[in-house]
């Protein structure tokens, strides 16, 4: 078997057994990525002569019997989103302003990755500052769907999720503010995880919308984005809104039985014109599980209908002053002015693609005076109802199932002429994030043209374990984690 | 038209703490352009602000001084606005939920004490400094103009002190300044330097008809950074808002900048070009909550405040008001007086001779070098010690000014000067009593005049006989002696 196709739990066990190197696992990876990149395009930045010395000095450890047994990621090549400061490497965030921008510190994340030992693969293509549901919005190129390279591959975390699919690396991180990581998992049919907001620290991503951002793992099965979990939570003293929450052992709920489970189905999540293949792989999934033991039950989110519009003006209006920063004065791209104001205008015009204006527009005319209550404020309202939806919920139930996205993956230009289509996109996977409630992708299903379906389980807050547990479960019961694209 | 001045004032301090306020950065002042920073402070693309706790103590501690309600739940805020200075392109600060809230201060006006309401006190981190240079090298513009960034300053924090419209005058506007700065060196939150910028004032001026009830059109003027430019300041726009509304004019609401190499204020920028802040909710720092018992440790430790060490000072010392106002402005000259005194301790006159040689002499000398209460050679028990001198008749008043300004010179104690010097006080009545007789001797015709009932005279005849003993004569014996062989 070629050495690209393992997990990271399957890599781990080859190199604890001395049956293969570092060296080897990062080399298959590059030849992998030499013989598909030209047609998937994940990358923004492929780091590989670090890689490689990487490989070499952790081999040298490992031959000298100084690895300790309990790193999780000793010689793991992943991938990260290219939205996440890497220290002396470029982030660009997929966006022309940053095109030479290379951070002097490194974030939490990859440096918590860096004491587990991985191997940085790249950095991964995305939508420009996080904001898009195809990758069609980066600033450099379009990411393509590994199963269908005419169609996208969600977004924003695109590039992350194909070159977890494409077999580019061993497993990603992403980045999801309204299912940024779960819908191009589902696209890609790989396994996403959005941790609850405060899980993870966001020191060093590059903010999108604040209240919204976390990071989290995409992996090609439920088990690795476990391990993932473990390396990358807790509480950062640089992150004042994560949480001091203790941290379990997410590998350890895997395999435990789901008999009697509560599986709550929001009936407004299953409405009229949803796709009638995604519709069908749901419900037989959601079959699946009752055949394991799990009860099903009916519940009500009855503010589903307001989370795209809320959603929008919360994350545009924080956008709007978290991109304040690129204004060519400290890094990044410059455009001379005649004077002040024309330079900062020069620089925005040629640095910003037009997803991003948009939203700095729409979300600074939602702070502006005069249109501040009826637009922020109104819509932090709705927020804090939408949590409680959740909230009544999650009284009556353990974990709350749903399709991931309305739709398999769509051709690219499909929707870029319609901001609104593209946003409906979202439309499952907005509510969580308004809520900061837990959520997780997996594979449910094939349409009939081969395209992956996504599944999504919803869990309370900080309680990744039991979304993490019955989706180990169903996923044992199944094989669409195991399909692999033609490439 | 007889008309009334209305002013309000927004103060900004800068904090005493060690550190910024959303990162490790050091605060000091004068360091080389941006070695103060870090991508946090830089406003870097990821990073995220974590709060100074010493910021909020600072602000509890400013609030309960200052009589205000101390919030148990308050949130930090945006402010939205492009500038170089700004490196996020938004100013960390409080907005809806201040730290401290509904406060006043007294101050004295014409004998009466005032009330000026403090409307609010938020917490916020200072912008950096732009620095504007003409360059024929390089530069960017075309035209060979660039400006420098220091972001040395950008994260120092600051309090802002807002007050009510309730100042009557530029001269309370100043008073007012004034015990808000001695509160805050007594609080050691902010060092009062209006110089180097660590105390900055906005002022909200506007006139009215006197007897009208609603506010005139108020004008904001920025820039005042220093007490006499308050009052300048506050002189000029109240006679310039005067001028307009007899001229038949009318106020426009603006912002202006006061200009104190021209003393004008010029008009900055008008109320349609004003920012709009989009102030909203900061959402990478949680809300802040404080809990009663904390604010009742900061109140606890809070020293004694100017007010009621000044009362202190009159009713516990027995001290003029004049003199309780002045030693009481600065802490460390309070505490300077207590030392000296409670060594000193001999008679319920003592706090007052204290308070002379502190007023007279030693605040003399301290101008001269442009030294503060801190840097005096002199240490309070040393001055307890020359006045006991003066007491045991050791030395005479006049020669302790002597003897003092060597102690300030030397550091040294007033016995060992005294000693060295040979200044001790000649009280022997043989050795004076031969002085006054050789003044009698040699001056014949003033003795005629002084017994012909010149008496003034007798402050010449003394003058000559500590003259003759190089002043160490006891003026006291001298004067004895002297009416007793004159009027013989």
């Amino acid at each position: 078997m070629e050495l690209f196709r393992l997990t990271i739990s399957e890599s781990k066990d080859l190199l604890d057994k001395k049956a293969i190197s570092v060296i080897d696992l990062v080399n298959s990876i590059y030849r992998r990525i030499d013989a598909v990149e030209d047609k998937v395009k994940a990358f923004v930045t492929i780091t590989k002569d670090k890689a490689l010395t990487m490989a070499q000095e952790v081999q040298k450890k490992i031959d000298a019997g100084e690895i300790q047994g309990n790193t999780l990621l000793f010689g793991i090549p992943l991938a990260i989103k290219d939205n996440m400061c890497t220290k002396g490497i470029s982030t660009t965030c997929s966006s022309k302003i940053l095109f030479n921008f290379i951070p002097p510190y490194e974030s939490t994340v990859t440096s918590r990755l860096t004491g587990q030992g991985y191997i940085l693969i790249g950095k991964t293509n995305m939508d420009e500052f996080a904001m898009g549901s195809s990758t069609e919005n980066s600033g450099f190129h379009v990411t393509k769907n590994p199963w269908d390279l005419e169609r996208i591959p969600g977004g924003s975390s695109g590039g992350s999720a194909a070159a977890v699919a494409a077999d580019e690396c061993i497993a990603a991180l992403g980045s999801d503010t309204g299912g940024s990581i779960r819908q191009p998992a589902a696209l890609c049919g790989v396994v996403g995880m959005k941790p609850t907001y405060g899980r993870v620290s966001r020191y060093g991503l590059v903010a999108f919308a604040s209240s919204l951002d976390q990071i989290g793992p995409i992996t090609k099965n439920v088990r690795d984005s476990a391990i993932l979990m473990n390396a990358i939570s807790g509480r950062d003293p640089f992150d004042s809104t994560s949480a001091p929450v203790p941290v379990p052992d997410f590998t350890a709920v895997l395999g435990r039985d789901i008999k009697g489970m509560k599986i709550g189905i929001p009936e407004e999540y299953f409405i009229e014109g949803m796709d009638k293949e995604v519709e069908r792989s749901v419900k037989e999934a959601i079959r699946t599980l009752e055949s394991l033991g799990a009860i099903p039950i009916e519940v009500s989110l009855p503010h589903t209908g307001y989370a795209v519009a809320t959603y929008y003006v919360i994350a545009m209006s924080e956008a709007s002053s978290n991109l304040a920063r690129y204004d060519g004065v400290k890094y990044g791209l410059r455009s001379e002015g005649k004077d002040l104001m024309d330079m900062y205008m020069n620089t925005r015009a040629k640095g910003f693609g037009a997803e991003v204006k948009r939203r700095i527009m729409l979300g600074t005319y939602s702070l502006s005076s005069g249109y501040y209550e009826a637009y922020y404020r109104k819509s932090q309202q709705v927020r804090t109802l939408i949590k409680k939806d959740f909230e009544d919920a999650f009284g009556n139930v353990d974990v709350i199932v749903t399709p991931t996205t309305p739709t398999a993956a769509f051709k690219v230009g499909e929707k870029t002429s319609d901001p609104l289509q593209m946003y409906l996109s979202d439309i499952f996977t907005i509510s969580v994030n308004l809520a900061g409630a837990p959520a997780i992708s997996i594979p449910c299903g094939f349409t009939s043209d081969n395209l992956p379906v996504g599944l999504q389980f919803i869990g309370k807050h900080f309680d990744e374990e039991s979304i993490l547990k019955v989706t180990y479960a169903y996923e044992q019961s199944t094989d669409w984690h195991r399909r692999r694209p033609d490439l | 038209m007889k008309y009334e001045v209305v002013i309000g004032l927004e103060v900004h301090a800068q904090m005493l703490t060690d550190t910024k306020i959303f990162c490790g950065c050091s605060t000091k002042f004068g360091s080389e352009p941006n070695t103060q920073t870090c991508p946090v402070c830089i406003g870097m693309p990821g990073v995220l602000p974590v709060l100074n706790r010493k910021v909020i103590e600072f602000a509890i501690k400013t609030g309960l001084a200052t009589n205000c309600r101390i919030s148990h739940y308050s949130r930090f805020a945006r402010k939205n606005y492009f500038y170089p200075d700004l490196p996020k392109g938004y100013q960390i600060s409080q907005y809806e939920l201040p730290i401290c809230e509904h406060g006043h201060i007294e101050i004295v006006v014409e004998e009466n004490i005032k009330r000026i309401g403090i409307t609010r006190i938020h917490m916020e981190e200072d912008a950096g400094k732009n620095i504007h240079e003409s360059s024929t090298l390089g530069g960017s513009g075309g035209g060979g103009n660039y400006s420098f960034v220091d972001l040395n300053r950008a994260g120092v924090p600051l309090m802002e002190i807002v007050s009510e419209p309730d100042i009557r005058s530029p001269g309370e506007a100043v008073e007012y300044m004034k015990k808000l700065r001695a509160i805050l060196r007594y609080l050691g939150v902010c060092d009062g330097n209006m110089e180097q910028g660590s105390l900055r004032c906005d002022a909200n001026v506007s006139v009215r008809p006197a007897g009208q009830k609603e506010f005139g059109v108020k004008v904001e003027i920025k820039n005042i950074n220093s007490f006499r430019f308050v009052e300048k300041a506050l002189d000029y726009e109240i006679r310039r808002q005067i001028k307009v509304l007899e001229e038949g004019g009318r106020i426009i609401q603006e912002t202006r900048l006061w200009d104190s190499a021209r003393d004008i204020t010029e008009s900055m920028r008008g109320k349609e070009e004003a920012h709009d802040y989009r102030y909203f909710p900061e959402p990478d720092l949680v809300p802040i909550m404080v809990e009663q018992k904390w604010i009742d440790e900061i109140e606890a430790s809070l020293p004694e405040l100017p007010d009621i060490k000044r009362k202190r000072f009159i009713s516990g010392y027995g001290l003029p008001e004049y003199d309780a106002d002045l030693l009481t402005s600065e802490r460390a000259v309070a505490d300077w007086f207590e030392e000296a005194t409670a060594s000193y301790a001999l008679s319920v006159s003592g706090p007052k001779v204290v308070s002379n040689w502190m007023m007279g002499e030693l605040t003399r000398l301290l101008n001269e070098d442009n030294k503060t209460i801190e840097e005096c050679p002199v240490r309070p028990s040393q001055l307890a010690d020359m006045l006991k001198l003066i007491d045991k008749g050791t030395i005479s008043g006049k020669i302790a000014k002597t003897v003092f300004e060597e102690m300030y010179k030397t550091g040294t104690g007033s016995e060992v000067i005294v000693k060295e010097k040979g200044l001790v006080q000649i009280s022997d009545t043989g050795e004076i009593e031969k002085a006054v007789d050789d003044v009698i001797a040699k001056n014949q015709k003033e003795v005629e005049r002084f017994k012909a009932g010149e008496e003034k005279l007798i402050g010449f005849f003394v003058g000559q006989v500590m003259k003759l003993t190089k002043g160490k004569a006891n003026p006291q014996m001298v004067n004895e002696l002297l009416k007793q062989k004159l009027s013989a």
